[in-house]
């Protein structure tokens, strides 16, 4: 009974904060639009009875998603934003990992600082530090006038509303997941395994490969996944930094919701997106087991 | 058949494997190293010993080329090592914490080195498997680390350093993890295994019994200079410094003045041994006061022994009636044991009588009555010195004591199990009259805490030859204390 009560809390909470939501998602998407509110049929009128849940099913259909392949404007969007997430994860790991190696050998006093040099920017809001981004990047911004100032160039760079924009921006917020679970890994590290290797015949660069690289994978892999789930579907940072060539999912399903008020086909996009994000999620939390029985 | 001894060390023509030379290391203002020197031959398994911060550790990463050498050079083979980096350096390394490498196998493990050295796959596989039956780990070669015991993972890590087969294998604290029996049959083991394999060993430690059951030669150290390089047995025997003496094993230091002890046999013989003879000896010349107790062995009031475990009237009787039947009667020990409390007495009397007369009667004085009086059993070895180490009290005999010390102040050093304890006085050539304050029984051994009459404490260590039910001597006991004239070191302040 006690055993049955302390699975039932996290079960509850599920239910509660993802199962009930997602179950009304789907739902939506197999209704249809109407000029009505909320803007979709059937509504489930429960007042009829039996006959009323019949002719609710009935109005439910796969149409929504039949439709989504016949416009390539979708399916672009999902490669582009998968195509979008996965080098920005590539560049943040680029960035992040000698940040975080950086850290795990600074001396013990200054690692605390280091670690809330880190955290620092979540204590600013999100937005503005996307718009500060914009300040930046702007052809008036920060750094084309810097750059004209120092005669690297004499036009200002394009980067604002571009691609490039919208990667400069995911990695710089995403930065943090992808740091932290590298740095803890690498910290974690007992040195004189690199002495170890070092002792038996390695260069420094071999014992970075050989031991401190492996070592330090499943804080990579975990940094990855937390950096490539939630950018895929990113919609604040492709709507402020990218431009109209800018295709990611997540503004398509903003579009969809409020542009176009059909919210039976955003949920449609919607449910299309957790079904893509589920693998990389299963994988994610496959490694962090391993990585825990590896411990223990 | 005797084997020749190993002693590269005392062959002046032998050239040394590892040659430490006017060796500093410095960390910004602190001194690791202080200008050191030292020999280490070929094929010895030798001995860093020191206590944590003495720079034993610093000179272990030295030699393996994970610390640069402030000033000094370090040859290993012929060959100046200092600027030479640790992957090229024919040392390999066992690590404290073993740093088994978590991702790979204990194959990969042990393999690690050979495959760096790019030899051909067939060669690093029987090579590992040598390694992996040398340290009886086959049947774990493909298991990580985390799925064997703390004694397996420290095989693999001596394994994996003997793999490449090292001129000079380097062992930090390598059994510091495993708990003690564990240790010591590991220290049987690595000791078998440098046999086998030729290496030079050069062990770091704290533990001192461990440097002195596996190494060849061991160094203590002290401060980042080395004060003594022998022999287990000269520095246990003939430690040369105070601070050797009570770092190895147990010790008994008598802080005192040395005085040179008269040539002719007789004389000195009988005095010191007379000077000795304390108050509560019936015949020795009583001191003026009239504290004189009754000898040790009388018998007074019992009840005083109520340490000493004795069965209850109801255990009696139960005895009686039923353990008699198939035990036998018992000879009750307890009454025959010299109860502690006249002895206890005596001590205290006598202590504060010494107390009292500490400024009248010198030693001389109080030997001088009577040479003769008491012939002496034992032939005790002339020459040496006399130590006076406590005010009152006789001199200790020291056989060994270099003359040359006269007047100087010095600490004997004896060992706890060179001295003896016993409850009538023994007939050695000193004997100190004390009383037991503590008692450490250790199962194979008691350690005796003995409080002399001037207050030092003194531990003897007997072999608890006979079982615990029938130990004689018991808390509060008077005893006395003996030890021969050449059981102790006479070091220099």
């Amino acid at each position: 009974m006690r055993r049955f009560t302390l699975i039932a809390i996290p079960y509850f909470w599920l239910l509660v904060l993802f199962l009930v939501p997602f179950v009304i998602v789907l739902k939506i998407s197999l209704s249809d639009v109407a000029l009505a509110r909320p803007p979709y049929t059937p509504q489930l009128d429960l007042s009829l009875g039996w006959e009323g849940l019949r002719t609710f099913f009935s109005g439910l259909d796969f149409e929504n998603f039949v439709f989504l392949t016949t416009d390539d404007l979708y399916w672009k969007a999902y490669v582009s934003s998968l195509k979008i997430a996965l080098v920005s994860t590539l560049l943040t790991l680029m960035v992040g990992y000698p940040i975080a190696y950086g850290m795990a050998r600074a001396p013990n006093e200054w690692r605390p600082t280091l670690l809330m040099l880190v955290i620092l920017p979540f204590w600013t809001s999100f937005l503005i530090r996307v718009y500060s981004w914009m300040g930046i990047l702007a052809n008036e911004g920060t750094l084309n006038t810097v750059l004209l100032w120092l005669g690297v160039i004499d036009t200002p760079l394009q980067i604002m509303n571009t691609n490039t924009a919208v990667y400069i921006g995911i990695v710089y917020t995403y930065l943090p997941f992808m740091v932290l679970p590298i740095y803890s890994a690498l910290e974690k590290m007992d040195e004189s395994l690199i002495e170890a290797a070092e002792d038996l015949g390695c260069s420094k660069l071999a014992a970075f490969w050989l031991v401190t690289w492996p070592l330090s994978r499943n804080g990579i892999i975990a940094g990855c996944f937390l950096v490539f789930i939630p950018a895929i579907g990113e919609f604040v940072i492709p709507s402020l930094l990218g431009g109209s060539g800018t295709l990611m999912i997540g503004k398509v399903l903003f579009e969809e919701f409020f542009s176009n008020r059909d919210w039976p086909v955003a949920s449609a996009v919607a449910v299309i997106l957790l079904l893509i994000l589920i693998i990389p999620i299963i994988l994610f939390q496959r490694n962090e087991q391993k990585a825990r029985e590896a411990e223990g | 058949m005797a084997q020749t001894v190993f002693a590269p060390w005392k062959d002046r023509d032998q050239k040394p494997l590892i040659e430490f030379r006017n060796v500093t290391k410095r960390f910004g203002d602190f001194t690791a190293i202080d200008n050191l020197s030292l020999n280490i031959y070929e094929r010895e398994f030798f001995a860093l010993l020191g206590p944590s911060g003495c720079g034993k550790t610093t000179m272990m990463r030295m030699l393996a080329g994970f610390e640069s050498v402030t000033e000094g050079h370090i040859w290993l083979g012929g060959q100046d090592i200092i600027s030479v980096p640790p992957n090229k350096r024919p040392v390999n390394m066992m690590f404290q914490s073993y740093a088994l490498f978590p991702h790979l196998s204990i194959w990969d493990n042990i393999a690690f080195g050979l495959r760096r050295e790019s030899k051909d796959k067939e060669m690093i596989g029987e090579r590992v498997e040598e390694m992996l039956r040398l340290t009886r780990l086959t049947k774990f070669a493909k298991r990580k680390p985390h799925q064997i015991s703390g004694g397996q993972r420290q095989r693999v890590a001596l394994a994996r350093s003997l793999a490449k087969a090292p001129k000079l294998l380097l062992l930090d604290e390598p059994l510091g993890a495993l708990d003690k029996k564990l240790r010591e049959e590991t220290q049987f083991e690595l000791m078998d295994i440098q046999e086998t394999t030729g290496t030079t060993f050069v062990i770091v430690t704290h533990d001192q019994e461990e440097a002195m059951t596996v190494a060849s030669r061991i160094a203590v150290m002290d401060e980042g200079r080395l004060v003594q390089v022998d022999t287990p047995d000269v520095i246990y025997e003939a430690p040369n410094s105070v601070y050797v003496a009570d770092f190895i094993g147990d010790v008994n230091l008598i802080p005192g003045t040395a005085r040179l002890r008269p040539a002719e046999p007789e004389p000195p013989v009988a005095a010191p041994t007379l000077a000795k003879d304390p108050a509560p000896v019936a015949e020795a010349p009583a001191p003026a006061t009239e504290t004189t107790a009754p000898p040790p062995t009388a018998q007074a009031d019992a009840p005083a022994d109520a340490r000493q475990p004795a069965p209850n009237e109801r255990g009696e009787w139960i005895y009686k009636k039923v353990f008699a039947r198939f035990l036998g009667q018992r000879d009750l020990a307890t009454p025959q044991l010299p109860p502690p409390s006249p002895g206890e007495l005596a001590a205290a009397r006598k202590a504060e009588a010494d107390a009292e007369r500490a400024n009248t009667p010198t030693p001389d004085a109080a030997r001088a009555p009577a040479p003769a009086a008491k012939p002496h059993g034992t032939e005790t070895k002339s020459g040496g010195i006399l130590i006076d180490w406590a005010e009152g009290q006789p001199p200790i005999i020291v056989a060994n004591g270099d003359t040359a010390l006269d007047g100087k102040p010095v600490t004997l050093s004896i060992r706890p199990e060179k001295v003896t304890i016993d409850l009538e006085k023994p007939d050695r050539p000193n004997v100190l009259p004390g009383k037991v304050i503590d008692i450490a029984y250790l199962g194979n051994i008691s350690t005796y805490h003995v409080e002399l009459a001037s207050g030092r404490m003194v531990k003897a260590q007997m072999v608890n030859a006979r079982r615990l039910s029938n130990r004689h001597i018991t808390w509060e006991d008077a005893v006395w204390i003996g030890f021969t004239e050449t059981a102790g070191v006479v070091l220099e302040e």
